[in-house]
């Protein structure tokens, strides 16, 4: 299947939107009518063909516009994409992971040669024909994490494992929920994931701090997260808040349905091999509550998740102005019927 | 200048304890005039021959000349005092670049102060879990603002105005030992006509 | 999920006699694919099948990490031991077909160190052999320091020496010569982070010295892997499956559980990374705690095992499994 890339924006006047076809492929992240956090984290194996989840790191339609908003992101913002000293060995790791992956999966649109040490890549979508030294960072234009980043959908942050805990020593973040990596960077686990309400409480953070640490080479794991955002915008960092946070003020009841945006996160973990550090790809994808609405268990389960949030998570996630009215809009699609299990679509 | 109490708070924002002398091939402190009765507390009670392994950075609030006097009557092997936090924090990176494993690293005094000998001692190769700190003095704090970066120092109100973009910002429990920071981000952008009352908290 | 379901097959490419109690042993893979990269310090496991009993034994892996068409360990002659040694020594031969994990570290390198060094002493010295070239490639001073027991049995010492040349230090306990680790650890550049593998004695010296002359912690790096012990038989009831199994004599528990087809994590097989901790239901008796993740509290608690090395004497245990 050859994809149709999209030309479309993130900012502006937010072109982006879903095809019919892509809307059921959505990674719909509520297994059930209520929501509350848990460890959640699953085997990334290939599952169910068309998925997010089929490929090790899914390209879809929106692959080219995607890295045009990060190019956009990262002219304006250079902090966004740093590695502390010791982290270009894991740089290197990861763009074998996504070369090698990339290639295997879509192998009509980018392909890999190896030569011992030389590498030539071909990424058609972004028409880019390269040759490296694998491990020379001097052969590639910018650093080897910043180079691949550049090449895959979602932000990813490298973690260097010491000390018995992860640290958050890389990263190339430029579609975040809220959360600013020139800040963050160096921070532990614990320290990173500090202003989360609840979890540490119920013991979320120690949970999936010990799995990771002895996460298998060659055995990623994967869980969803979700927020809301107002428009189609990757670029929710703080840095940038007072740019979107007025949106939140825009929301009607006659508009939600197209301003307000599901915004799942599919986070992947991979052991990396000679850095002995995690790859911690964050994936977003968006789809407005028009677009959710259009398969029906998703809108009878949204609408008694958004009914049955705990206040602390209405408030952490940024919704307290425009909760009430969605939960109403929402209700006109729920006639109380039950729903199936799992997240697929009926 | 009495011990703080700094309320529990998230895990990103630091805990201080009490200076206490541990083993090691040499001692360097580093503090500033709310710290400098810890650095004498515990340095008095150090025997005679320990004296050549114990080193002293100082930074006087201005025209204060008591302690300088007092730290210097210790007898530390070395004891150099600077106006301002950052030429203290630059010399002891000079002090720590021929130092060798077996140092201990001891900070006393306000939040700032700290923040900035640990980022450089780390930067040295010294891990932050093997500093000491103790805070005395002013909970002011050191902060950033996320939005343009720049670094507002003694801030003691919430929210703060960002003197560079103007903003203003809610300092948060949020820390970076890196940038030996708080984080400051904008406190109405969702609605920059509402109006909001600044107080005075961090005393 | 556990690293010993994905095992790879490979091939016996060569068994080398390094000397009377050491044999090094090279695999690879079956299809001559290249084999996973790694860092220094990780370790394989190896899946031995000896004569119906199936035993998983983990190997520090010795070879370069940047070469990937071939892996390489080296295997101390234990004939005390549960027989793993004896078996990879006695029955492994050129050609044979084995399983193999994928690499899995817990001693790796701390990449923001100024300076690596490495204390090694006898079979000790394997981890470090790939962490030196590791540090080589990487243009990170590094030394190491490698103490055997006699010139005979000081394995590789002579090529290490010749490939790393100042890099390398060694002494015989048989020469008179020994590591003066007082002066070496308080000679090091700030930012140095030392790393010790050999016997314990040697570990826990180095531990104290580093300690006394006020090392942090976290820039002193230890492998605390070990053999599973041999000990009496013992019999476990597992809850969650309803059966009741046995453990011999020269089996570990974990073993005796994939045995008895029960599904249980694990990764390291030596009591050091925490994968398969088990919850204990009931325990009348006493619990030999030989792992090194559970705390002085957890073990009294008699509430966890580690299936990987630990073992049971006395009336029952049963565990959540």
């Amino acid at each position: 299947m050859t994809i149709q890339f999209k030309d479309e924006s993130f900012r502006g006047d937010f072109s982006y939107a879903n095809s019919p076809s892509n809307i059921p492929r959505f990674p719909f992240p509520f297994p059930e009518d209520e929501y509350m956090y848990s460890t959640n984290i699953e085997p990334h194996h290939a599952a169910r063909a068309g998925s997010p989840f089929e490929n090790a790191f899914d390209v879809d339609e929106h692959y080219v516009a995607e890295m045009k908003d990060r190019a956009l992101v990262l002219a304006e913002d250079p902090g966004r994409c740093q590695a502390l000293p010791h982290m270009e060995t894991a740089g290197w790791d990861f763009v074998e992971l996504v070369m090698v992956s990339k290639a295997r999966d879509y192998p009509d649109l980018f392909k890999l040669t190896i030569d011992g040490d030389r590498w030539h890549w071909i990424n058609k979508p972004l028409q880019i024909d390269d040759t490296f030294t694998f491990g020379d960072s001097s052969t590639l234009p910018c650093h080897p994490m910043e180079y691949i980043g550049r090449q895959v959908q979602g932000d990813h942050a490298i973690l260097d494992q010491r000390d018995g805990n992860l640290w958050l020593d890389a990263g190339i973040i430029t579609a975040q929920a809220d959360w600013s990596l020139d800040f963050d960077v160096g921070m532990n686990f614990f320290e990173w994931h500090a202003p989360v309400p609840l979890a540490h409480e119920l013991g979320v953070f120690q949970r999936a701090l010990k799995f990771l640490l002895t996460l298998p080479q060659g055995q990623p794991s994967r869980r969803l997260n979700w927020t809301l955002t107002v428009n189609p915008r990757l670029d929710t960092s703080p840095e940038n808040y007072p740019k979107w946070g007025p949106d939140r003020m825009t929301v009607t009841p006659e508009n939600i349905g197209e301003k307000v945006h599901l915004r799942v996160e599919l986070q992947t973990f991979w052991r990396l091999p000679r850095s002995n550090a995690i790859l911690f790809p964050i994936r977003t994808y968006l789809m407005a509550m028009n677009e959710v609405v259009t398969q029906p268990k998703w809108a009878r389960r949204i609408h008694r998740v958004m009914r049955d949030l705990r206040p602390e998570l209405v408030e952490y996630k940024g919704l307290s102005r425009y909760h009430p009215i969605l939960v109403e809009w929402l209700s006109q699609f729920d006639d109380g019927a039950p729903t199936s299990p799992g997240i697929f679509p009926d | 200048m009495s011990e703080s109490i700094i309320e529990e708070s998230i895990l990103s924002r630091p805990t201080y304890g009490t200076l206490k002398i541990v083993p090691g091939l040499a001692h360097y402190f580093l503090a500033d005039a709310s710290g400098a009765e810890c650095v004498i507390r515990v340095v008095q009670e150090l025997p005679r021959d320990m004296m050549e392994k114990v080193h002293i950075l100082y930074v006087p609030t201005p025209g204060e000349a008591a302690l300088i006097t007092s730290l210097y009557a210790v007898g530390a092997k070395r004891f150099e005092h600077f106006p301002t936090i950052e030429e203290a924090v630059a010399k002891l990176g000079d002090w720590l670049s021929d130092a060798k494993m077996g140092t201990q690293l001891y900070l006393a005094g306000t939040e700032g102060l700290v923040g900035q000998g640990v980022a450089k001692g780390e930067e040295c190769g010294l891990d932050h879990t093997a500093v000491q700190c103790e805070h005395r003095g002013s909970l002011a704090r050191r902060v950033q603002c996320v939005h343009c970066k720049t670094m507002i120092e003694d801030v003691t109100t919430q929210p703060v105005k960002c003197p560079s973009c103007e903003l203003l910002l809610f300092v948060r429990d949020h820390y970076s030992r890196r940038l030996a920071a708080f984080q400051g981000v904008c406190i109405n952008a969702e609605d920059p006509t509402e109006e909001i009352e600044i107080k005075e908290v961090f005393k | 999920m556990s690293a010993s379901d994905h095992l790879i097959p490979v091939v016996v490419s060569n068994v080398v006699e390094v000397n009377p109690i050491i044999k090094r042993f090279e695999f690879k893979h079956v299809n001559g694919d290249e084999l996973p990269a790694f860092s220094g310090g990780a370790h394989i496991v190896v899946e031995m099948l000896d004569d119906g009993t199936k035993r998983k034994n983990p190997y520090s892996l010795m070879s370069s990490p940047f070469e990937r068409d071939q892996y390489a360990i080296s295997v101390r002659r234990d004939d005390t031991g549960r027989g793993g040694s004896k078996f990879m020594h006695e029955q492994v031969r050129p050609g044979m077909e084995m399983k193999i994990s994928a690499p899995v570290n817990l001693f790796s390198l701390d990449l923001r160190a100024k300076k690596h060094l490495m204390i090694a002493g006898g079979i000790g010295i394997t981890p470090f052999i790939a962490q030196m070239a590791q540090a080589d490639k990487l243009g990170v001073p590094f030394e190491l320091h490698y103490a055997a027991r006699s010139v005979s049995q000081a394995a590789y010492m002579d090529s290490l020496a010749d490939r790393f040349g100042d890099h390398v230090s060694c002494y015989c306990d048989d020469q008179g010569e020994g590591v003066d680790f007082e002066t070496l650890l308080s000679s090091q550049p700030l930012g140095t982070h030392v790393y010790v593998c050999g016997p314990k004695g040697m570990i826990e010296r180095v531990v104290e010295t580093a300690t006394h002359l006020g090392w942090p912690a976290a820039h002193v790096h230890f492998e605390h892997f070990l053999a599973p012990p041999v000990g009496e038989p013992f019999e476990v009831h597992l809850a969650k499956a309803g059966i009741d199994i046995t453990v011999g004599a020269e089996q570990s528990l974990l073993e005796a559980v994939e045995a008895s087809g029960t599904p249980i994590n694990c990764m390291c097989r030596g009591g050091a990374c925490g994968q398969c901790e088990t919850a204990v239901v009931a325990c009348d008796g006493e619990i030999m705690h030989n792992d090194h993740w559970l705390d002085e509290e957890q073990r009294a608690s008699k509430q966890l095992i580690m299936p990987c090395v630990s073992r049971f004497r006395g009336k029952r245990l049963e565990l959540d499994l």
